[in-house]
Protein backbone atom coordinates (compact mmCIF):
# COMPACT_ATOMS: atom_id res chain seq x y z
CA UNK A 1 0.00 0.00 0.00
CA UNK A 2 1.61 3.44 -1.05
CA UNK A 3 0.82 7.00 1.36
CA UNK A 4 -1.33 8.38 -1.31
CA UNK A 5 -4.34 6.02 -0.64
CA UNK A 6 -4.49 5.93 3.21
CA UNK A 7 -7.63 7.46 4.06
CA UNK A 8 -6.98 7.19 7.50
CA UNK A 9 -3.91 7.67 9.78
CA UNK A 10 -3.18 7.44 12.94
CA UNK A 11 0.20 8.97 13.90
CA UNK A 12 1.98 7.63 17.40
CA UNK A 13 -1.92 7.80 18.70
CA UNK A 14 -2.13 7.19 22.30
CA UNK A 15 -5.19 6.62 24.66
CA UNK A 16 -4.81 6.46 28.44
CA UNK A 17 -7.19 5.13 30.92
CA UNK A 18 -6.00 5.90 34.61
CA UNK A 19 -2.60 5.14 33.73
CA UNK A 20 -3.43 1.94 31.32
CA UNK A 21 -1.99 2.95 27.75
CA UNK A 22 -5.69 1.46 25.81
CA UNK A 23 -4.13 2.72 22.73
CA UNK A 24 -0.56 2.90 22.60
CA UNK A 25 1.66 4.64 20.00
CA UNK A 26 -0.46 3.30 17.22
CA UNK A 27 0.57 4.33 13.56
CA UNK A 28 -1.53 2.66 11.06
CA UNK A 29 -2.94 3.51 7.56
CA UNK A 30 -6.38 2.58 6.26
CA UNK A 31 -6.50 2.30 2.49
CA UNK A 32 -9.39 3.83 0.96
CA UNK A 33 -11.90 1.75 -0.79
CA UNK A 34 -10.98 -1.14 0.90
CA UNK A 35 -12.11 -3.48 3.86
CA UNK A 36 -9.05 -3.05 6.96
CA UNK A 37 -9.63 -5.26 9.70
CA UNK A 38 -8.04 -4.66 13.00
CA UNK A 39 -7.93 -7.50 15.07
CA UNK A 40 -6.48 -8.58 18.58
CA UNK A 41 -7.08 -9.99 22.03
CA UNK A 42 -9.93 -8.95 24.13
CA UNK A 43 -8.62 -5.59 25.57
CA UNK A 44 -6.12 -5.27 22.87
CA UNK A 45 -7.53 -1.38 22.47
CA UNK A 46 -9.82 -2.34 19.39
CA UNK A 47 -12.93 -0.46 20.65
CA UNK A 48 -10.90 2.24 21.98
CA UNK A 49 -9.57 2.90 19.00
CA UNK A 50 -13.02 3.04 17.09
CA UNK A 51 -14.21 5.60 20.41
CA UNK A 52 -10.97 7.60 19.79
CA UNK A 53 -11.50 7.95 16.05
CA UNK A 54 -15.37 8.85 16.62
CA UNK A 55 -14.54 11.58 18.89
CA UNK A 56 -16.00 9.42 22.37
CA UNK A 57 -12.83 9.50 23.64
CA UNK A 58 -10.03 11.85 23.50
CA UNK A 59 -6.93 12.10 21.91
CA UNK A 60 -3.91 12.08 24.87
CA UNK A 61 -1.31 11.71 22.33
CA UNK A 62 -0.34 11.53 18.55
CA UNK A 63 -2.81 12.84 15.61
CA UNK A 64 -5.49 11.25 13.18
CA UNK A 65 -4.91 11.71 9.56
CA UNK A 66 -8.04 12.27 7.90
CA UNK A 67 -8.35 13.01 4.30
CA UNK A 68 -4.84 14.00 5.36
CA UNK A 69 -5.56 16.67 7.69
CA UNK A 70 -4.33 16.25 11.08
CA UNK A 71 -6.26 16.01 13.51
CA UNK A 72 -5.67 16.38 17.59
CA UNK A 73 -9.46 16.89 18.55
CA UNK A 74 -12.59 14.93 17.46
CA UNK A 75 -15.22 16.33 18.68
CA UNK A 76 -18.14 13.39 18.04
CA UNK A 77 -20.74 15.39 16.02
CA UNK A 78 -18.07 16.22 13.56
CA UNK A 79 -17.63 12.83 12.52
CA UNK A 80 -19.68 13.00 9.17
CA UNK A 81 -18.49 16.36 8.55
CA UNK A 82 -14.80 14.20 8.10
CA UNK A 83 -16.86 11.66 5.91
CA UNK A 84 -16.47 8.88 9.09
CA UNK A 85 -19.74 7.23 10.22
CA UNK A 86 -19.73 4.57 12.79
CA UNK A 87 -21.67 1.21 14.91
CA UNK A 88 -21.10 0.05 18.49
CA UNK A 89 -19.95 -3.16 19.69
CA UNK A 90 -22.72 -2.68 22.80
CA UNK A 91 -25.66 -1.94 20.65
CA UNK A 92 -26.37 1.57 21.17
CA UNK A 93 -30.39 2.38 19.85
CA UNK A 94 -32.69 4.99 20.51
CA UNK A 95 -34.31 2.56 22.37
CA UNK A 96 -38.21 3.81 22.74
CA UNK A 97 -38.35 5.28 19.56
CA UNK A 98 -40.05 3.24 15.65
CA UNK A 99 -37.52 1.48 13.99
CA UNK A 100 -38.27 3.93 11.38
CA UNK A 101 -37.14 6.69 13.44
CA UNK A 102 -34.06 5.28 14.46
CA UNK A 103 -32.95 5.46 10.61
CA UNK A 104 -34.80 8.68 9.90
CA UNK A 105 -33.28 10.55 12.29
CA UNK A 106 -29.62 10.46 11.03
CA UNK A 107 -30.74 11.68 7.75
CA UNK A 108 -32.35 14.72 8.82
CA UNK A 109 -30.78 18.51 8.98
CA UNK A 110 -27.83 18.95 11.34
CA UNK A 111 -28.78 22.38 12.39
CA UNK A 112 -31.86 23.40 14.57
CA UNK A 113 -33.54 25.83 12.46
CA UNK A 114 -33.28 23.43 9.57
CA UNK A 115 -34.39 20.40 11.63
CA UNK A 116 -37.11 22.60 12.56
CA UNK A 117 -38.29 23.72 9.42
CA UNK A 118 -37.65 20.80 7.44
CA UNK A 119 -39.59 19.89 4.24
CA UNK A 120 -38.02 17.00 2.83
CA UNK A 121 -39.65 14.32 4.78
CA UNK A 122 -40.62 11.82 1.50
CA UNK A 123 -37.02 11.93 0.27
CA UNK A 124 -35.53 10.59 3.39
CA UNK A 125 -38.39 7.76 4.21
CA UNK A 126 -37.36 6.48 0.77
CA UNK A 127 -33.39 6.84 1.54
CA UNK A 128 -34.60 4.80 5.03
CA UNK A 129 -36.77 2.38 3.51
CA UNK A 130 -33.77 1.33 1.19
CA UNK A 131 -31.60 0.62 4.15
CA UNK A 132 -33.89 -0.76 6.11
CA UNK A 133 -34.77 -3.06 3.38
CA UNK A 134 -31.52 -4.17 2.95
CA UNK A 135 -31.28 -5.51 6.57
CA UNK A 136 -34.44 -7.02 6.50
CA UNK A 137 -36.38 -4.59 8.78
CA UNK A 138 -39.08 -2.94 6.98
CA UNK A 139 -41.81 -4.84 7.95
CA UNK A 140 -40.78 -3.75 11.43
CA UNK A 141 -40.72 -0.33 10.67
CA UNK A 142 -43.37 1.22 12.92
CA UNK A 143 -42.53 -1.00 16.03
CA UNK A 144 -40.08 0.11 18.95
CA UNK A 145 -36.62 -0.54 18.74
CA UNK A 146 -36.62 -2.31 22.21
CA UNK A 147 -38.57 -4.82 20.87
CA UNK A 148 -36.13 -6.18 17.89
CA UNK A 149 -34.03 -9.03 19.29
CA UNK A 150 -30.32 -9.11 19.34
CA UNK A 151 -29.48 -9.49 15.90
CA UNK A 152 -32.06 -7.43 14.69
CA UNK A 153 -30.70 -4.96 17.27
CA UNK A 154 -27.33 -5.30 15.27
CA UNK A 155 -28.56 -5.32 11.58
CA UNK A 156 -30.61 -1.53 12.89
CA UNK A 157 -27.65 0.04 14.09
CA UNK A 158 -25.73 -1.19 10.16
CA UNK A 159 -29.35 -0.14 8.46
CA UNK A 160 -28.82 3.55 10.16
CA UNK A 161 -24.87 3.51 9.13
CA UNK A 162 -26.12 2.60 5.62
CA UNK A 163 -29.08 5.15 5.15
CA UNK A 164 -26.48 7.94 6.39
CA UNK A 165 -23.46 6.63 4.25
CA UNK A 166 -25.92 6.28 1.06
CA UNK A 167 -26.92 10.09 1.69
CA UNK A 168 -24.28 11.78 2.89
CA UNK A 169 -21.22 10.35 0.77
CA UNK A 170 -18.97 8.92 4.63
CA UNK A 171 -17.14 6.91 2.80
CA UNK A 172 -15.37 5.82 6.09
CA UNK A 173 -17.17 3.11 7.84
CA UNK A 174 -16.14 2.10 11.35
CA UNK A 175 -18.46 -1.70 12.51
CA UNK A 176 -17.19 -2.70 16.01
CA UNK A 177 -17.92 -6.25 15.87
CA UNK A 178 -21.12 -6.12 13.68
CA UNK A 179 -21.12 -10.32 13.37
CA UNK A 180 -21.02 -10.58 17.19
CA UNK A 181 -23.89 -13.17 18.31
CA UNK A 182 -25.66 -12.88 15.06
CA UNK A 183 -27.53 -16.31 13.11
CA UNK A 184 -25.84 -17.65 10.15
CA UNK A 185 -28.34 -16.45 8.03
CA UNK A 186 -28.26 -12.62 9.48
CA UNK A 187 -24.20 -12.93 8.91
CA UNK A 188 -24.70 -13.54 5.07
CA UNK A 189 -26.76 -10.62 5.16
CA UNK A 190 -24.16 -8.36 6.95
CA UNK A 191 -21.47 -9.73 5.28
CA UNK A 192 -22.89 -9.40 1.62
CA UNK A 193 -23.17 -5.54 2.96
CA UNK A 194 -19.64 -5.27 3.68
CA UNK A 195 -18.94 -6.83 0.15
CA UNK A 196 -21.27 -4.24 -1.33
CA UNK A 197 -20.00 -1.13 0.52
CA UNK A 198 -16.65 -2.28 -0.71
CA UNK A 199 -17.89 -2.60 -4.48
CA UNK A 200 -19.09 1.01 -3.84
CA UNK A 201 -15.63 2.13 -3.24
CA UNK A 202 -16.51 2.90 0.57
CA UNK A 203 -13.84 2.18 2.92
CA UNK A 204 -14.57 -0.01 5.89
CA UNK A 205 -12.38 -1.08 9.02
CA UNK A 206 -14.04 -3.95 10.83
CA UNK A 207 -13.24 -5.27 13.72
CA UNK A 208 -13.88 -8.68 14.23
CA UNK A 209 -13.14 -12.01 16.18
CA UNK A 210 -14.39 -14.61 13.85
CA UNK A 211 -11.47 -15.94 11.83
CA UNK A 212 -13.38 -17.15 8.77
CA UNK A 213 -15.16 -13.63 8.17
CA UNK A 214 -11.93 -12.08 8.74
CA UNK A 215 -10.39 -14.13 5.90
CA UNK A 216 -13.04 -13.87 3.81
CA UNK A 217 -14.12 -9.98 3.90
CA UNK A 218 -11.09 -8.24 4.35
CA UNK A 219 -8.50 -7.00 1.80
CA UNK A 220 -6.00 -5.55 4.63
CA UNK A 221 -5.69 -7.27 8.34
CA UNK A 222 -3.87 -5.15 11.04
CA UNK A 223 -3.25 -7.00 14.37
CA UNK A 224 -3.06 -5.18 17.64
CA UNK A 225 -2.10 -6.29 21.01
CA UNK A 226 -2.11 -4.56 24.23
CA UNK A 227 -2.51 -1.12 22.66
CA UNK A 228 0.71 -1.46 20.34
CA UNK A 229 0.70 -2.18 16.60
CA UNK A 230 1.28 -6.32 16.63
CA UNK A 231 1.49 -6.94 12.68
CA UNK A 232 -0.36 -6.23 9.56
CA UNK A 233 -0.77 -7.39 6.03
CA UNK A 234 -2.89 -9.70 3.70
CA UNK A 235 -5.01 -12.19 6.26
CA UNK A 236 -3.96 -15.34 5.02
CA UNK A 237 -0.14 -14.19 6.07
CA UNK A 238 -1.00 -12.68 8.99
CA UNK A 239 -3.33 -15.43 10.24
CA UNK A 240 -0.06 -17.37 10.18
CA UNK A 241 2.26 -15.38 12.12
CA UNK A 242 3.42 -16.89 15.33
CA UNK A 243 3.88 -13.54 17.27
CA UNK A 244 0.00 -13.26 16.06
CA UNK A 245 -0.92 -16.55 17.48
CA UNK A 246 0.77 -16.28 20.35
CA UNK A 247 -0.78 -12.86 21.41
CA UNK A 248 -4.37 -14.84 20.89
CA UNK A 249 -3.29 -17.68 22.63
CA UNK A 250 -2.04 -15.78 25.67
CA UNK A 251 -5.22 -14.26 25.89
CA UNK B 1 -70.46 29.65 37.67
CA UNK B 2 -67.51 32.00 38.64
CA UNK B 3 -65.91 29.22 40.66
CA UNK B 4 -65.93 26.64 37.53
CA UNK B 5 -64.64 29.61 35.38
CA UNK B 6 -61.94 30.19 37.64
CA UNK B 7 -61.48 26.83 38.25
CA UNK B 8 -61.07 26.26 34.10
CA UNK B 9 -58.71 29.32 33.78
CA UNK B 10 -56.59 27.78 36.79
CA UNK B 11 -56.09 24.33 34.08
CA UNK B 12 -55.61 26.45 30.96
CA UNK B 13 -52.35 28.17 33.00
CA UNK B 14 -51.54 25.04 34.06
CA UNK B 15 -51.83 23.06 30.87
CA UNK B 16 -49.64 25.34 28.56
CA UNK B 17 -47.18 25.25 31.70
CA UNK B 18 -47.21 21.59 31.44
CA UNK B 19 -47.01 21.56 27.28
CA UNK B 20 -43.79 23.58 27.45
CA UNK B 21 -42.01 21.62 30.03
CA UNK B 22 -43.09 18.34 28.36
CA UNK B 23 -40.93 19.51 25.74
CA UNK B 24 -38.03 19.58 27.46
CA UNK B 25 -38.19 16.87 29.80
CA UNK B 26 -40.72 14.53 27.85
CA UNK B 27 -39.14 14.66 24.46
CA UNK B 28 -35.67 15.46 25.50
CA UNK B 29 -35.37 13.53 28.37
CA UNK B 30 -33.81 16.71 30.85
CA UNK B 31 -35.37 16.49 34.08
CA UNK B 32 -35.50 20.71 34.35
CA UNK B 33 -36.47 21.16 37.76
CA UNK B 34 -36.95 24.95 37.63
CA UNK B 35 -39.44 25.65 34.94
CA UNK B 36 -41.66 28.43 37.58
CA UNK B 37 -38.76 30.32 37.06
CA UNK B 38 -39.68 31.09 33.55
CA UNK B 39 -43.14 31.64 33.96
CA UNK B 40 -42.54 34.04 36.61
CA UNK B 41 -40.42 35.87 33.97
CA UNK B 42 -43.69 35.86 32.63
CA UNK B 43 -46.01 37.19 34.95
CA UNK B 44 -43.34 40.16 36.61
CA UNK B 45 -42.94 41.21 32.62
CA UNK B 46 -46.47 41.63 32.10
CA UNK B 47 -47.65 43.02 35.87
CA UNK B 48 -44.51 45.64 35.84
CA UNK B 49 -45.52 46.85 32.28
CA UNK B 50 -48.90 47.12 32.41
CA UNK B 51 -49.67 47.96 35.97
CA UNK B 52 -46.76 50.24 36.32
CA UNK B 53 -46.07 51.53 32.75
CA UNK B 54 -49.58 51.05 31.32
CA UNK B 55 -48.70 48.96 28.60
CA UNK B 56 -50.84 47.07 26.44
CA UNK B 57 -51.13 43.47 27.63
CA UNK B 58 -50.59 41.46 24.24
CA UNK B 59 -47.33 43.76 24.03
CA UNK B 60 -46.12 43.09 27.74
CA UNK B 61 -46.66 39.19 27.08
CA UNK B 62 -44.56 39.37 23.93
CA UNK B 63 -42.00 41.09 25.93
CA UNK B 64 -42.51 38.24 28.83
CA UNK B 65 -41.67 35.74 26.11
CA UNK B 66 -38.41 37.68 24.72
CA UNK B 67 -37.19 38.17 28.58
CA UNK B 68 -38.24 34.47 29.38
CA UNK B 69 -36.47 33.07 26.46
CA UNK B 70 -33.35 35.42 26.89
CA UNK B 71 -33.13 34.17 30.55
CA UNK B 72 -33.32 30.56 29.25
CA UNK B 73 -30.85 31.66 26.57
CA UNK B 74 -28.54 32.42 29.44
CA UNK B 75 -29.62 29.58 31.70
CA UNK B 76 -29.41 27.11 29.15
CA UNK B 77 -25.93 27.90 28.28
CA UNK B 78 -24.78 26.70 31.36
CA UNK B 79 -27.37 24.15 31.46
CA UNK B 80 -26.92 22.34 27.86
CA UNK B 81 -23.83 21.21 29.04
CA UNK B 82 -25.39 18.88 32.18
CA UNK B 83 -27.63 16.11 31.86
CA UNK B 84 -28.69 13.64 33.90
CA UNK B 85 -28.83 14.27 37.58
CA UNK B 86 -26.84 17.36 37.21
CA UNK B 87 -29.45 19.00 34.96
CA UNK B 88 -32.02 18.41 37.70
CA UNK B 89 -29.91 20.05 40.10
CA UNK B 90 -28.73 23.26 38.29
CA UNK B 91 -31.91 23.94 36.86
CA UNK B 92 -33.57 24.05 40.23
CA UNK B 93 -30.45 26.17 41.40
CA UNK B 94 -31.46 28.89 38.92
CA UNK B 95 -34.80 28.52 40.26
CA UNK B 96 -33.53 29.44 43.07
CA UNK B 97 -31.54 32.14 41.89
CA UNK B 98 -34.39 33.77 39.93
CA UNK B 99 -36.94 32.98 42.84
CA UNK B 100 -34.58 35.28 45.08
CA UNK B 101 -34.25 38.19 42.24
CA UNK B 102 -38.25 38.06 42.51
CA UNK B 103 -37.84 38.68 46.03
CA UNK B 104 -35.07 41.02 46.58
CA UNK B 105 -35.06 43.07 43.30
CA UNK B 106 -37.44 45.65 45.50
CA UNK B 107 -37.16 48.20 42.48
CA UNK B 108 -38.52 46.25 39.72
CA UNK B 109 -40.42 44.02 41.81
CA UNK B 110 -41.65 45.30 45.15
CA UNK B 111 -40.35 42.13 46.85
CA UNK B 112 -42.56 40.35 48.93
CA UNK B 113 -45.39 43.00 48.70
CA UNK B 114 -45.53 41.79 45.20
CA UNK B 115 -47.13 44.13 42.33
CA UNK B 116 -50.82 44.86 42.70
CA UNK B 117 -53.56 46.15 40.51
CA UNK B 118 -52.33 44.20 37.50
CA UNK B 119 -55.24 45.16 34.58
CA UNK B 120 -57.13 42.47 32.55
CA UNK B 121 -56.29 42.25 29.03
CA UNK B 122 -57.85 45.08 26.66
CA UNK B 123 -57.65 44.57 22.27
CA UNK B 124 -59.13 46.77 20.00
CA UNK B 125 -61.43 48.44 22.84
CA UNK B 126 -62.37 45.15 23.92
CA UNK B 127 -61.67 44.22 27.47
CA UNK B 128 -61.53 40.82 28.51
CA UNK B 129 -62.48 41.57 31.67
CA UNK B 130 -65.15 39.59 32.45
CA UNK B 131 -64.61 35.74 33.30
CA UNK B 132 -65.93 34.32 30.56
CA UNK B 133 -64.18 36.10 28.09
CA UNK B 134 -60.75 36.05 29.92
CA UNK B 135 -61.37 31.98 29.71
CA UNK B 136 -62.03 32.25 25.89
CA UNK B 137 -58.56 33.95 25.57
CA UNK B 138 -56.56 31.64 27.72
CA UNK B 139 -58.02 28.73 25.87
CA UNK B 140 -56.72 30.40 22.42
CA UNK B 141 -53.37 30.77 24.42
CA UNK B 142 -53.67 26.84 24.94
CA UNK B 143 -54.64 26.22 21.77
CA UNK B 144 -51.71 27.95 20.15
CA UNK B 145 -48.96 26.50 22.70
CA UNK B 146 -50.78 22.87 22.00
CA UNK B 147 -50.09 23.85 18.11
CA UNK B 148 -46.86 25.11 18.69
CA UNK B 149 -46.19 22.33 20.84
CA UNK B 150 -47.79 19.66 18.33
CA UNK B 151 -45.28 21.63 15.56
CA UNK B 152 -42.32 21.07 17.39
CA UNK B 153 -42.54 17.49 18.48
CA UNK B 154 -43.54 16.27 15.40
CA UNK B 155 -40.73 17.75 12.83
CA UNK B 156 -37.28 16.28 12.31
CA UNK B 157 -36.10 18.26 15.77
CA UNK B 158 -38.61 16.83 17.50
CA UNK B 159 -37.32 13.19 16.69
CA UNK B 160 -33.51 14.81 16.97
CA UNK B 161 -34.65 15.59 20.86
CA UNK B 162 -36.07 12.15 20.97
CA UNK B 163 -32.88 10.55 20.23
CA UNK B 164 -31.05 12.89 23.05
CA UNK B 165 -33.10 11.46 25.30
CA UNK B 166 -32.30 8.23 24.22
CA UNK B 167 -28.58 8.32 23.92
CA UNK B 168 -27.63 11.71 23.78
CA UNK B 169 -24.10 9.99 22.83
CA UNK B 170 -24.68 8.12 20.27
CA UNK B 171 -26.98 10.49 18.29
CA UNK B 172 -24.12 12.86 18.34
CA UNK B 173 -22.14 10.78 16.11
CA UNK B 174 -24.54 10.97 13.38
CA UNK B 175 -23.41 14.85 13.39
CA UNK B 176 -25.74 16.35 15.51
CA UNK B 177 -23.93 19.44 18.23
CA UNK B 178 -26.57 18.51 20.65
CA UNK B 179 -25.73 21.39 23.13
CA UNK B 180 -27.74 23.58 20.48
CA UNK B 181 -30.87 21.00 20.30
CA UNK B 182 -31.00 21.21 24.14
CA UNK B 183 -30.97 24.73 24.50
CA UNK B 184 -32.88 25.53 21.89
CA UNK B 185 -35.71 23.47 23.24
CA UNK B 186 -35.23 24.91 26.84
CA UNK B 187 -35.64 28.55 24.82
CA UNK B 188 -38.29 27.36 23.44
CA UNK B 189 -40.25 26.23 26.43
CA UNK B 190 -39.27 29.18 28.87
CA UNK B 191 -41.59 31.27 26.04
CA UNK B 192 -44.28 29.47 26.37
CA UNK B 193 -43.88 29.62 30.06
CA UNK B 194 -44.03 32.96 29.53
CA UNK B 195 -47.34 33.13 28.42
CA UNK B 196 -48.60 31.02 31.19
CA UNK B 197 -47.39 33.77 33.21
CA UNK B 198 -49.10 36.71 31.51
CA UNK B 199 -52.11 34.99 31.74
CA UNK B 200 -51.97 34.45 36.03
CA UNK B 201 -50.79 37.31 36.13
CA UNK B 202 -53.14 39.77 34.22
CA UNK B 203 -56.13 37.48 35.31
CA UNK B 204 -55.21 37.51 39.22
CA UNK B 205 -54.43 41.13 38.59
CA UNK B 206 -51.65 40.51 41.42
CA UNK B 207 -48.10 38.86 41.30
CA UNK B 208 -45.31 38.05 44.06
CA UNK B 209 -42.65 35.73 44.12
CA UNK B 210 -44.45 33.07 46.43
CA UNK B 211 -46.23 31.91 42.92
CA UNK B 212 -42.99 30.53 41.73
CA UNK B 213 -41.34 29.04 44.14
CA UNK B 214 -38.89 25.57 43.16
CA UNK B 215 -42.34 23.86 44.99
CA UNK B 216 -44.33 25.16 41.91
CA UNK B 217 -41.82 23.94 39.33
CA UNK B 218 -42.30 20.84 41.23
CA UNK B 219 -45.89 20.77 41.05
CA UNK B 220 -45.50 21.16 37.05
CA UNK B 221 -43.24 18.28 37.14
CA UNK B 222 -46.01 15.97 38.79
CA UNK B 223 -48.83 17.27 35.98
CA UNK B 224 -46.45 15.95 33.23
CA UNK B 225 -45.29 13.25 35.08
CA UNK B 226 -48.73 12.38 36.05
CA UNK B 227 -50.22 12.83 32.62
CA UNK B 228 -47.53 10.91 30.73
CA UNK B 229 -44.03 11.90 29.57
CA UNK B 230 -43.82 12.96 25.67
CA UNK B 231 -47.87 12.97 25.57
CA UNK B 232 -48.89 16.80 24.63
CA UNK B 233 -52.49 15.15 25.32
CA UNK B 234 -51.16 13.86 28.83
CA UNK B 235 -49.77 17.60 29.74
CA UNK B 236 -53.28 18.82 29.45
CA UNK B 237 -55.25 16.06 30.93
CA UNK B 238 -52.64 16.13 34.30
CA UNK B 239 -53.03 19.48 34.61
CA UNK B 240 -56.68 19.01 34.91
CA UNK B 241 -56.98 16.16 37.39
CA UNK B 242 -53.60 17.84 39.60
CA UNK B 243 -55.44 21.30 39.74
CA UNK B 244 -59.12 19.93 40.11
CA UNK B 245 -58.31 17.20 42.76
CA UNK B 246 -57.88 19.62 45.55
CA UNK B 247 -61.18 21.13 45.13
CA UNK B 248 -62.69 17.59 44.79
CA UNK B 249 -61.48 17.09 47.80
CA UNK B 250 -63.26 19.55 49.60
CA UNK B 251 -66.89 18.07 47.75
CA UNK B 252 -65.37 14.94 49.34
CA UNK B 253 -66.77 16.66 52.80
CA UNK B 254 -62.65 18.09 54.03
CA UNK B 255 -62.88 21.24 55.43
CA UNK B 256 -61.69 24.22 52.85
CA UNK B 257 -58.76 25.08 54.80
CA UNK B 258 -57.70 21.91 54.93
CA UNK B 259 -58.30 20.63 51.29
CA UNK B 260 -55.46 23.26 50.24
CA UNK B 261 -53.24 22.04 52.66
CA UNK B 262 -53.87 18.42 51.26
CA UNK B 263 -52.76 19.17 47.30
CA UNK B 264 -49.28 18.46 47.85
CA UNK B 265 -49.85 15.87 49.96
CA UNK B 266 -52.20 14.16 48.33
CA UNK B 267 -50.66 14.80 44.76
CA UNK B 268 -47.29 13.27 46.59
CA UNK B 269 -49.03 10.54 47.06
CA UNK B 270 -51.06 9.76 43.62
CA UNK B 271 -47.99 9.93 42.16
CA UNK B 272 -46.15 7.56 44.52
CA UNK B 273 -49.76 5.14 43.26
CA UNK B 274 -49.01 6.28 39.67
CA UNK B 275 -45.12 5.64 39.54
CA UNK B 276 -45.77 1.75 40.85
CA UNK B 277 -48.48 1.00 38.65
CA UNK B 278 -48.27 2.99 35.18
CA UNK B 279 -44.70 4.66 35.18
CA UNK B 280 -45.24 5.84 31.93
CA UNK B 281 -48.15 8.65 33.32
CA UNK B 282 -51.80 7.97 32.26
CA UNK B 283 -50.68 8.96 28.00
CA UNK B 284 -47.35 8.41 28.56
CA UNK B 285 -45.22 6.36 26.00
CA UNK B 286 -42.25 6.57 27.35
CA UNK B 287 -40.51 6.57 30.77
CA UNK B 288 -37.61 8.56 31.99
Amino acid sequence: MTKTDAILKTRNLTKQFDGVRAVDDLSISIAKGKVTSVIGPNGSGKTTLTNVLSGLASIDGGSVVLHSVALKKIRPFDMPSYGMTRTFQEVRLFEQMPVLDNVLVVLTERSVFGALFERHGAFHEKQAEEALKKVGLWEKRNEPASTLSYGQRKLLEIARVLALSAGRQTDIILLDEPFAGLFPKMVKTVSSIVKALRDEGRTVVLIEHNMDLIRELSDHVIVMDSGKFLAEGRAAEVLERRDVIEAYLGE
Amino acid sequence: MDYILHLAILVIIYAILGLSLNLVVGYTGLLASGHAAFYGIGAYATAILTASLGVNFFVSMAAGIIASAGAAFLIGAVLSRFDGDYYALVSLGFNVIIYSVFLNWQGLTRGPLGIPGVPRPALFGIEFSSGVFFLALAAFFLALSFLAARFVARSSFGRVLKSIREDEKAIQVFGYNTVYFKLAIFVISAGMAAVAGSLLSSYITFVDPSSFTVMESVFILAIIIFGGLSSLKGSVVGALVLVLLPEALRFAGFPQSLAAQMRQGVYGLFLIALMLYRPQGLFGEFKL
